[in-house]
């Protein structure tokens, strides 16, 4: 009769304590319409994905994932709701964002209530350095932008540099700059464009004026790479002689069959394409198309997002889905992933930015479609290229 | 236009929204940086309703006054280290006060679209310049790090809001009292002269462009306070001060409400702001319809707002009032 | 350009017919989906496309003219622009439901892409043809309003609108005719222009500025007014942002201020 007792208690503690399973709450906040608000979905899509697939890993701990859409560079916007996801539903992550003036506006929310938080895309070098509970699976501008330099100088004796005014493009513009008179090129002119801008054609035709041997471009991502490479083409450009050179942001993989045939030969440098060859890309590109559509492909916003996932997973297992703040961070610091859809990847402890490798690709055609093929290895581990200069001085 | 009483004394209705508002503090408190924000927007409905409902000048380009307050204590805040809230705010106070003399000065002699177009043209130069100048505005990025000392050296500003609500508070039960002193004065009472009939004022003799300069600037500095506060109570400003759409949203807001009385200012951006807090995440296109749709039927069925439509009540209400102390003399 | 030619509509109707209507661009946005759907959809070619947009958003707008516009003709200011404000809000919001969130995408036919040679300097040959048409137009405007009888009652039913209705000119017809052609140039406007300005759902918001700008600068009332204000305006922009690229757009607002200012009723404006 105890003995039975005993049992019936200890089976209701036992079933009280798998009822209550953890929850863990992720903050998403991206863009989901505004200045290029078609790659929100990419990066949820991405997240998505990836828990889905590693559902089992998790042990049954549930992970909720609140969207929130910032309508784009909005950083009042952003900042408000970070604030309302920590104050009133209390998640234990933030993650996601795609525009740096929205992580920076969230960054001081992060530090003050202590929540961790995943930087998928916004890929301003300084962000990172705006709060200790900040991490970065995505990019900089200076890892794709500074070999994009290097390279650069070897090939084209003057450049002509074309960036939006804003955290990115800044980068953007300095580190080539720095790279490409580093190696004994010259920098010609550096102009900034006004982020919502719509007409090209002036800025063009100044460029076409200058004649330089390349014009290095940075914008955002998306609807606005198209833009500017119709105006490339419809001022004469590429005639003249000018190469198009720039950041992967200026034919991301989802935009490049709106760009049709005028994007052919533009070269750039970036830390992953669609069309990449290793067995890992073709797994995430095969999954994404079974789970998105057989005409959906996944860009480098995705794959930020999709490691990004990895991370939020690999602190959940850890912890058991009791995430401490602290004991959050030291596991992101120590992150590796041989195996990412592009390449080996880590982050670095000192500064919780990501290391990865950077390609030089082509735009080629692929089986009758328009691709960033990899041509060229250009550094496999490389670290944030600002931040080494920092620490130099 | 109904509203407008000659009885200056405070009615005990008129209590009701401060109760309301400390009761939400205590009752919500997960609300209330929303809450703030809500206080913030009356100001800066109040401020708009002066020249709007009582003056009749029609602009689109509030946001100017407003954008250049919370700029102001911005900038004093993260870049020039002048980091004390009440100096910070006489400092937004007087540089939206220049602004609107200056402006105002110039563009009450025009009408109508051309007066539109002006406010608006004023309020796109200060968007393009905080855009451009980044050194000082952080442009795009917005300046993040604006540092405000805590009040009396106390009472913090953190994200939980609660020394935020208070203060906006403080500031709306100032702002109100000034208001309300104002439109009762004879100096209101001029306002509404202008605003019914321009031509009979000028044959009465009452200096109308002077006057309505005045109210232009004094709506104008309530505007940039309430600019101000917003800065200080997100420690951060960006582009979105400035340009069309808060103008745009506010105008809607007090048309929402009931423009040329008090209360309207009141109720305009508590409906709006608490409306697009639930609905504009879930639903965003929905939203845009469902105000647009709201517009439309309260310019051609609702002219004066939500408190309009209590005109006929409130009429009853005051003629029962009167009547009954008309019998008891 | 294509400003010039939104813009004369919005001129049309707030001039001749004094109403205040902000909510033009929709109008454009909305020829610009028409010009996208059919080219996209139903595989028109562009010149036809482009009629149809025309006619599609003129009949579309006599529909909003009898429901909504008509009531709030002597309503005064502030309540046109509201309405008109709500209508731009409901529109971006359909636009959204309907299209999302990307631009339409439009496809020019080839002989209109590429450069023409003249006078030694190469111009995208789209811009050239933008400018032709729209030259075009305002002829035809001019012709029609000075010259018709049409243009002659319109005028006589802006200038006094009880006088105009006891000599029998039909007022509320006119009006309607009027503001069809308005909102039709301004289809056709946003869909000539789809490729320079995208047409998406924020697109009544993005460009209301703009429009105002011309109109105002270029007089209420009159066509030659808006033609020479876009006209500076459209070489103005592009010239400040191939030489001083950091002002963009701010020399546009301080000349406006400063046009506005000088001259209240605008370069040509008629009424006062």
């Amino acid at each position: 009769m105890r003995f039975a007792k005993l049992a019936l208690a200890g089976a209701l503690v036992f079933s009280a304590a798998a009822a209550t399973a953890q929850t863990v709450k992720i903050g998403f906040i991206t863009s989901y319409s505004g200045l290029n608000g078609n790659l929100g979905p990419y990066m949820e899509r991405a997240v998505r994905l990836y828990l889905k697939q590693h559902e089992k890993e998790l042990g049954g701990v549930k992970v909720e994932l609140l969207t929130r859409d910032d309508t784009g560079p909005n950083p009042d916007k952003a900042r408000q709701l970070a604030q309302e996801l920590v104050v009133r539903d209390k998640v234990n992550l933030l993650a996601g964002v795609i525009f740096t003036p929205n992580a920076m506006a969230m960054a001081p929310i992060a530090t003050e209530a202590k929540v961790p938080f995943v930087i998928m895309n916004a890929g301003t070098a300084v962000i990172t350095t705006r709060s200790p509970y900040m991490v970065r699976t995505s990019f900089t501008l200076w890892q794709s932008s500074y070999p994009l330099g290097e390279w650069a100088a070897k090939k084209f004796k003057t450049a002509y540099s074309l960036v939006s005014d804003f955290g990115p493009g800044h980068d953007s513009e300095e580190a080539f700059t720095k790279a490409f008179e580093a190696g004994g090129g010259k920098v010609v002119a550096k102009v900034r464009v006004p982020l919502q801008n719509p007409d090209w054609a002036a800025y063009m035709q100044r460029v076409k004026d200058a004649k330089p041997d390349c014009l290095m471009v940075f914008i955002p991502a998306g609807k606005t790479a198209t833009a500017v490479m119709k105006n490339f083409s419809d001022l004469g450009l590429d005639k003249a002689g000018i190469k198009l050179i720039g950041p992967g942001d200026i034919t991301t993989d989802e935009e490049l069959p709106n760009m049709g045939d005028v994007a052919l030969g533009v070269l750039t440098v970036h830390h992953y394409s669609a069309a990449a060859t290793r067995p890992a890309n073709k797994e995430f590109v095969a999954a994404w198309k079974k789970e998105y559509g057989q005409n959906e492909t996944p860009n480098f916003v995705a794959v930020g997002a999709y490691d990004g996932a990895a991370i939020i997973v690999e602190a959940i297992k850890q912890q058991k889905g009791k995430l401490n703040p602290e004991k959050t961070m030291e596991i992101f610091k120590q992150w590796k992933n041989p195996n990412s859809p592009r390449g080996p990847i880590a982050i670095d402890p000192e500064t919780r930015d990501i290391i990865q490798p950077e390609y030089l690709r082509e735009v080629k055609k692929v089986g009758g479609q328009l691709a960033n093929v990899e041509v060229e290895t250009l550094g496999t581990a490389v670290k944030d290229p600002w931040k080494e200069l920092q620490k130099k001085k | 236009m109904s509203g407008y009483t000659s009885d200056p004394r405070i009615r005990w209705t008129e209590l009701l929204p401060w109760a309301a508002a400390i009761a939400f503090f205590f009752a919500m408190p997960e609300y209330l940086s929303l809450g703030a924000r809500i206080l913030i927007y009356i100001l800066f409905a109040l401020s708009l309703d002066l020249i709007l409902g009582y003056a009749g000048i029609i602009t689109l380009g509030h946001s100017a006054f407003f954008g250049l307050g919370a700029y102001t204590a911005g900038v004093l805040g993260a870049k020039y280290g002048v980091t004390d809230p009440f100096l910070q705010l006489i400092a937004a106070a007087a540089m939206a006060a220049l602004l609107g003399i200056s402006t105002g000065a110039v563009i009450l002699r025009t009408k109508a679209l051309t007066l539109l177009m002006l406010t608006l043209a004023i309020t796109s130069i200060l968007l393009e310049i905080a855009n451009k100048a980044t050194w000082l505005t952080g442009g795009a990025d917005g300046l993040s790090g604006v540092k405000t000392d805590p009040i009396l050296g106390l009472f913090k500003f953190d994200i939980f809001g609660k020394t935020a609500f208070i203060y906006c508070l403080i500031a709306l039960f100032l702002g109100w009292l000034l208001v309300r002193r104002l439109i009762y004065s004879p100096y209101g009472a001029m306002l509404t002269g202008i605003r019914e009939n321009t031509a009979r004022m000028h044959a009465v003799g009452a200096p109308v462009y002077w006057r309505l300069v005045l109210i232009y600037t004094l709506s104008a500095t309530m505007a940039g306070v309430a600019g101000a506060l917003l800065t200080q109570v997100n420690q951060f400003v960006g582009l979105n001060v400035l340009g069309l759409e808060p103008s745009g949203d506010l105008l809607v807001m007090l048309i929402l409400g009931g423009v040329g009385r008090l209360y309207g200012a009141f109720v305009g951006p508590v409906v709006y702001l608490i409306a697009q807090d639930y609905l504009a995440k879930q639903y965003p296109e929905y939203w845009y319809f469902g105000i647009g749709v709201l517009l439309i039927v309260v310019v051609l069925f609702a002219r004066g707002g939500i408190l309009g439509l209590f005109d006929p009540w409130l009429q009853a209400l005051s003629r029962r009032r009167s009547s009954a102390r008309a019998l008891a003399r | 350009m294509i400003l010039y030619v939104i813009s004369v509509g919005l001129s049309v109707t707030m001039g001749l017919m004094g109403f205040i209507n902000l909510a033009h661009g929709v109008f454009a946005m909305a020829g610009g989906y028409v010009l996208s759907t059919m080219m996209a959809s139903f595989g028109l070619p562009f010149p036809l496309a482009l009629v149809i947009a025309f006619g599609v958003i003129a009949a579309a707008s006599i529909v909003l003219e009898r429901l909504l516009y008509s009531r709030l003709y002597t309503a005064g200011e502030l309540a046109q622009v509201l309405f008109s404000i709500g209508l731009i809000l409901i529109s971006m919001a359909v636009a959204r439901l309907i299209y999302g969130n990307l631009a339409a995408p439009v496809f020019l036919p080839d002989y209109l892409r590429g450069q023409v040679h003249i006078l030694g300097r190469d111009f995208p040959t789209y811009r050239v043809f933008l400018i032709i048409f729209s030259a075009l137009i305002i002829v035809g405007l001019w012709f029609g309003v000075e010259r018709t009888r049409w243009g002659a009652m319109v005028r006589a039913a802006v200038d006094n609108r009880g006088m105009a209705q006891s000599v029998g000119i039909n007022t509320p017809l006119l009006f309607m005719a009027t503001f069809a052609l308005g909102s039709g140039l301004a289809g056709l406007g946003g869909a000539l222009g789809a490729d320079i300005l995208p047409v998406q759902w924020s697109y009544p918001f993005e460009h209301l500025v703009y429009f105002l700008i011309v109109v105002a600068v270029g007089g209420l009332g009159s066509l030659r007014g808006p033609f020479i204000a876009a006209l500076l305006i459209g070489v103005a922009d592009t010239a400040c942002k191939y030489w001083i690229p950091e002002f963009g757009a701010f020399l546009i607002y301080a000349a406006t201020i400063g046009i506005l200012l000088w001259r209240p009723l605008g370069l040509f404006g008629v009424r006062a």
